[in-house]
């Protein structure tokens, strides 16, 4: 039975070794019958608090309220819960339960809200709306004179050394300003994936330009 | 500075970039020493490279920031 007064000097479970708090979520998630039960349950107010919070401090960032917004702190912390229990042989001690629980809730409420976006998009996915491509990095019109050339090399430089999957990221998140979470739900990949993806389209337009001389290759570490 | 100077940056890769997944897996651990050291990013500097650079992992790591940081009341207290 796990109890608030539950004194645990240090549990350890193979190779991993807890501090007492952490020890006792673990033993209560991974024990059977009323135990687990009730430790799920305080994993899942947690969570829940948690994502209520985060959903709150990004609230800005949506176009929805109220009700709306509570029933997607409750998908998060629902599914955060999951992944959880989906992974506690990989918890490790290294933090403690609560922190490392904490941002499974966290990661679900981005991923909420990047399917959110993705139901209701600002911006029409793969357009290729090029006259952007200058406000996108805030380039001043007024001096134009001065930056035409590297942005036309930049878009020579999309088409001949992107892949055609970099090209669609680069389009999706730089020209149509798709959030990332959101790209990630449209085309059922991970976010690492996508970051990559641009990371690796990023490295080889810089290269490209740095080779024709339109920039420096100075002090900016660079790969 | 360019007037262009906002490409520039954005073209710029960082070999030490951890990259999203690899953040995710160490996000507690960085928060918690930043917490309580302020010097997560000497420690992590993978992880720091790369909360420079990706958004939604910087939004993941203020969240959780938040939420551990509030402390009693909130997070820290919840004992079982």
């Amino acid at each position: 039975m796990v109890s608030s007064d539950l004194t645990i000097p240090e549990w350890t479970a193979g190779e991993r070794s807890f501090d007492p708090e952490s020890a006792a979520w673990v033993q209560g998630l991974v024990a059977s019958g009323p135990a687990h039960d009730e430790t799920v349950v305080r994993l899942h107010e947690l969570l829940l608090r948690v994502a209520r919070s985060e959903v709150r401090r990004r609230q800005g960032q949506l176009r929805i309220a109220g009700p709306e917004l509570d029933d997607l702190a409750h998908q998060a912390a629902a599914d955060a819960v999951v992944g959880v229990m989906a992974k506690i042989a990989q918890f490790r001690g290294e933090s403690q339960f609560t922190t490392w629980a904490c941002k499974f809730a966290i990661f679900e409420v981005s991923t909420k809200i990047g399917r959110h976006f993705w139901q209701k998009p600002t911006v029409s996915m793969d357009n290729e709306d090029w006259d952007r491509l200058p406000d996108r990095f805030g380039l001043d019109p007024a001096r134009i004179a001065e930056w035409r050339d590297v942005v036309v090399a930049l878009r020579q430089a999309i088409d001949d050394e992107l892949t055609e999957h970099q090209r669609r990221i680069f389009v999706a998140i730089v020209l149509d300003g798709t959030p990332l979470d959101s790209l990630v739900i449209e085309l059922g990949t991970s976010r690492n994936a996508i970051y990559k993806t641009l990371f690796d389209a990023r490295r080889k337009l810089r290269v490209s330009l740095v080779t024709n001389g339109y920039l420096d290759d100075n002090a900016v570490r660079q790969t | 500075m360019s007037s262009w100077g906002s490409l520039e940056r954005f073209l710029v890769t960082d070999p030490l970039d951890a990259g999203c997944a690899k953040t995710f897996d160490l996000l507690d651990r960085y928060v918690e020493r930043e917490l309580a050291h302020r010097d997560a990013a000497a420690q992590f500097p993978g992880i720091a490279a790369h909360l420079s650079r990706c958004n939604p992992c910087v939004q993941d790591f203020e969240g959780l920031l938040a939420a551990i940081a509030a402390g009693p009341g909130s997070v820290r207290r919840e004992k079982i």
